[in-house]
């Protein structure tokens, strides 16, 4: 359906000579990203500022004593996004080690995330637009639960099996994809959201049987063996896990794919354009299959960390919205493996973050979802980010009046 | 219909990609005889000859306002399911023939192959079945269950005949399902929902095309982020406003069933058909409007030209950006009515009501070839497959449920990959226009 998802930037040349110095340095994709995610959190704060109740109630005689108002205003944003940082990054009020749990719960959530977002971008770097990592994710969760509860093995092979059972079925599940649209052109769009759903109901109804089943009547596998899990990093007191570990090589791994293989040159020249491909002797229909292989077996990869670092119990709802987010995370790191690893930090530091804001503030975990959108959608569009944003504003200004300096 | 003369001159056709290479033609016409084959067989050996020969499957058919009461009758389960695979295997070897001369297959031959393989499946899945299968029950069900899907697939085909990807119907679905709720249960009166909707939708819209346009982004991805957006900002109004205060804002009238008088009490027809809410007629307005205006009207050949070769619309003075503009906050305003449809019966507004249907929906209208009868034939293939798990979770089944649930979306992939192969869409589609 597409062939390049970078959008092509959508300043035309002859606008980049009007523009100031200072200008041009604000449009570095750094800054552009940080000032995307203030102005995503300042957008997100108008709707949790008219959810509050005090806000609502000094809204009422806003004219008569508009301070009542701007101080409730301030109090239910400051609330929230304190909240969200203390459960995220570090929280200031605990004391001794608890203070830093938070972050080490951000490097728990943004494992899965690293993982599917790796193998989403790989996908989209091969103009393959792949939505299935939560499937993906989900199939690899489960056969790594398998793993985990239905063999014995000594500790390290155990955990190694079960991640490579992991990997298996998420690259089979995605295989069909790949397979289909080699074979007979079949959407990849499609049969991905598809096979996200079949993946649902299949792991669902595993659930049922005796394969997966801890016995009682709720639909969740028993935890999986202690040999099979995989080990914590940071002692018992933390949820750290070496999945992190394991992401971070998969994204030195994924660079050293797309950027230094052959393989990975035929992976991009794909996505930059089929028909020369194919013409200079890619593949084409190969490259798709395998695309979709590593793509697919590293979203199983990703599921497999969740089972055996996290939760270590299978339920169909294991894989939440992994897959989904993953294709944000893909987005927001521009589809390279360093973007996608900060992006993925940045998104699982809004998951782990988000209990505390609701729990002390008030403010539903739904929010994060809004930002979230709201961070890539303002990645997409740079132009949108310079109207919105002050300091290019000011920027532009100076940048206009020198370019008159200049003309006079 | 005939195979000769196609009404539709841009309708896809397959395999006339140029340059596609002869041995690659041969290759393609083997794959249908194959899955026809492979199907028919399945279907005689399961859901025939694997049956026990004494069961029998019931049928009920009439309901309570009919004109003329049908008794409920009674097949012979394995007679019947062999009967009807014989007749499948004998249009298999029809196609066969049909493939080997080189001629395309009709429309109508997998729809009739799809019926006859439903009625040995259904024939099968019921059979030493006590309870007797509500067939205006299911029939009703498919169709109220697949208008979402219908008003979405048809979204989704005027945006992409104008050349925009539109993945966000499954937010526009949502946030028109919202509004719609949340503005029927303020006022009391459910056509305000049903007018409240559509602007839910065509909001959604505009921002898709803002984007996609102004901005020139990758469709998909923004469809993929709006839908994100709308889920979060519907879920984040439901856990606050919603939750604090239903009865204001969450507890919406039902849509009124209007039946139409005689029509309404033909037996089997006039239930499924013709006893329904307000939303389900406007659908069937909407599909005939469309097919209508799509094809046979000014605005619809100049939406295909913008769609299939933007710059060539251009030169002979079409808008090509205002025309995808129009066509896209259309389009959301026309999904954002399927919102409406999925809470016409009065349901209250959860979290992610949709439910994955915009891209059922999406899946429908590349189904349907982008076109409004093909969107709505496939639509109810998925109301159907839904409708079917419902009524068959109720009486009890062989088949476990998560298997009837998995029903629509392997069909999709089987059709998608199997019958429909390289569908072609509009070329020009999820390329911005730059003068």
């Amino acid at each position: 359906m597409t062939d390049t998802l970078v959008a092509p930037s959508a300043t035309p040349k002859h606008e980049d000579e009007r523009r100031g110095v200072l200008q041009q340095m604000l449009d570095s994709s750094w800054l552009l990203i940080v000032t995307a995610v203030v102005l995503a959190l300042v957008a997100s704060s108008v709707l949790v500022a008219a959810a509050d109740q005090d806000v609502q109630k000094t809204a009422t005689y806003l004219f008569a004593r508009p301070s009542d108002f701007f101080a409730a205003l301030w109090e239910s944003v400051y609330a929230a996004y304190s909240t969200l940082f203390r459960g995220a990054i570090f929280d200031y009020q605990a004391t001794g080690l608890r203070r830093v749990r938070p972050i080490t719960e951000t490097m728990t959530a943004s494992v899965p995330l690293i993982f599917a977002g790796l193998g989403l971008a790989v996908g989209f770097r091969s103009g393959l637009f792949n939505i299935g990592a939560q499937g993906q994710v989900l199939v690899g969760a489960a056969a790594a639960t398998y793993v985990g509860i239905a063999f014995d093995a000594p500790a390290g092979v155990h955990v190694a099996l079960a991640c490579l059972a992991g990997i298996a079925a998420g690259a089979a599940w995605a295989g069909i994809a790949g397979i289909l649209k080699a074979r007979t052109g079949a959407n990849e769009v499609i049969v991905t959201i598809m096979l996200n759903s079949i993946a649902f109901q299949l792991i669902s109804y595993l659930l049922t049987t005796s394969l997966l089943r801890q016995g009682g009547t709720r639909p969740i596998s028993p935890a999986v063996a202690d040999t099979a899990q995989l080990p914590l990093l940071a002692g018992a007191s933390f949820r750290l896990h070496a999945g992190f570990l394991l992401a971070l090589l998969a994204a030195v791994g994924v660079w050293w794919l797309l950027e230094r293989s052959t393989l990975g040159f035929r992976f991009r020249a794909v996505g930059a354009n089929q028909r020369a491909a194919r013409t200079a002797g890619i593949r084409v229909n190969l490259v798709f299959v395998l695309v979709m292989l590593v793509a697919g077996g590293l979203a199983g990869l990703g599921g497999a960390a969740q089972i055996l670092g996290t939760d270590k119990q299978l339920q169909a709802s294991s894989a939440g919205s992994i897959g989904f987010d993953a294709i944000t995370v893909a987005l927001l790191g521009r589809s390279t493996p360093l973007g996608t690893v900060l992006a993925a930090l940045l998104f699982g530091a809004l998951r782990a973050g988000s209990p505390l804001m609701q729990s002390s503030a008030g403010t539903p975990i739904d929010i994060v979802q809004v930002i979230q959108a709201s961070i890539v959608l303002l990645i997409a569009a740079p132009p949108l980010v310079r109207r919105f944003s002050a300091l290019h504003w000011v920027a532009g200004i100076a940048g206009s009046t020198k370019k008159k300096e200049a003309h006079a | 219909m005939s195979t000769v003369a196609d009404p539709q001159p841009s309708q896809p056709v397959e395999l006339d990609a140029p340059g596609s290479a002869p041995m690659v033609q041969a290759k393609v016409g083997w794959r249908g005889p194959i899955v026809y084959g492979v199907v028919s067989l399945i279907s005689l050996v399961v859901f025939g000859l694997l049956t026990p020969g004494s069961d029998r499957t019931r049928f009920m058919v009439s309901s309570s306002r009919d004109l003329v009461d049908i008794a409920p009758f009674a097949v012979p389960s394995r007679l019947t399911a062999v009967l009807v695979s014989v007749l499948a295997l004998g249009l298999t070897a029809w196609i066969t023939r049909e493939t080997l001369a080189r001629r395309k297959v009709a429309v109508w031959v997998p729809v009739l192959f799809g019926f006859l393989v439903l009625v040995a499946f259904l024939v099968w899945v019921m059979a030493g079945n006590d309870n007797a299968l509500p067939l205006t029950v299911l029939l009703t069900g498919a169709l109220t269950l697949s208008v979402p899907l219908i008003f979405g697939s048809l979204a989704g085909l005027l945006c992409e005949r104008s050349g925009i990807i539109n993945i966000a119907i499954e937010g526009q679905l949502l946030a028109g399902a919202f509004l719609a709720v949340v503005v029927a249960s303020l006022t009391g009166n459910p056509y305000t929902g049903l007018i409240a909707a559509p602007i839910a939708g065509a909001i959604v819209g505009l921002g898709l095309v803002l984007f996609a346009v102004r901005y020139r982004v990758d469709q998909i991805i923004v469809g993929v982020v709006l839908n994100v957006l709308v889920i979060g900002v519907t879920n984040y109004l439901f856990s606050t406003v919603l939750t604090q205060n239903p009865q204001s804002f969450n507890s919406p009238p039902r849509l009124p069933t209007l039946p139409i008088p005689f029509l309404s009490q033909i037996p089997v027809v006039g239930p499924v058909l013709f006893n329904h809410s307000l939303v389900v007629y406007l659908m069937y307005v909407a599909v005939a409007v469309l097919q209508v205006m799509v094809f046979r009207s000014r605005w619809g050949l100049r939406m295909r030209a913008v769609g299939e070769h933007p710059k060539a619309a251009d030169t002979v003075g079409i808008p090509v950006n205002l025309t995808r503009i129009k066509n896209t906050v259309l389009g959301g305003a026309v999904a954002g009515l399927g919102g409406a449809a999925l809470v016409a019966a009065g349901l209250a507004f959860t979290k992610e009501l949709t439910a994955g249907r915009g891209y059922i929906a999406l899946a429908a209208m590349i189904l349907g070839r982008w076109s409004p009868k093909g969107a709505l034939a496939a639509a109810l293939l998925f109301g159907f497959a839904d409708s079917l798990r419902q009524v068959l979770g109720n009486l009890g089944s062989p088949v476990p449920s998560q298997f009837l649930a998995m029903l629509p979306y392997l069909a999709t992939i089987f059709a998608v990959a199997g019958l429909v192969g390289r569908v072609r869409a509009p070329a020009a589609e999820g390329i911005p226009y730059v003068k």
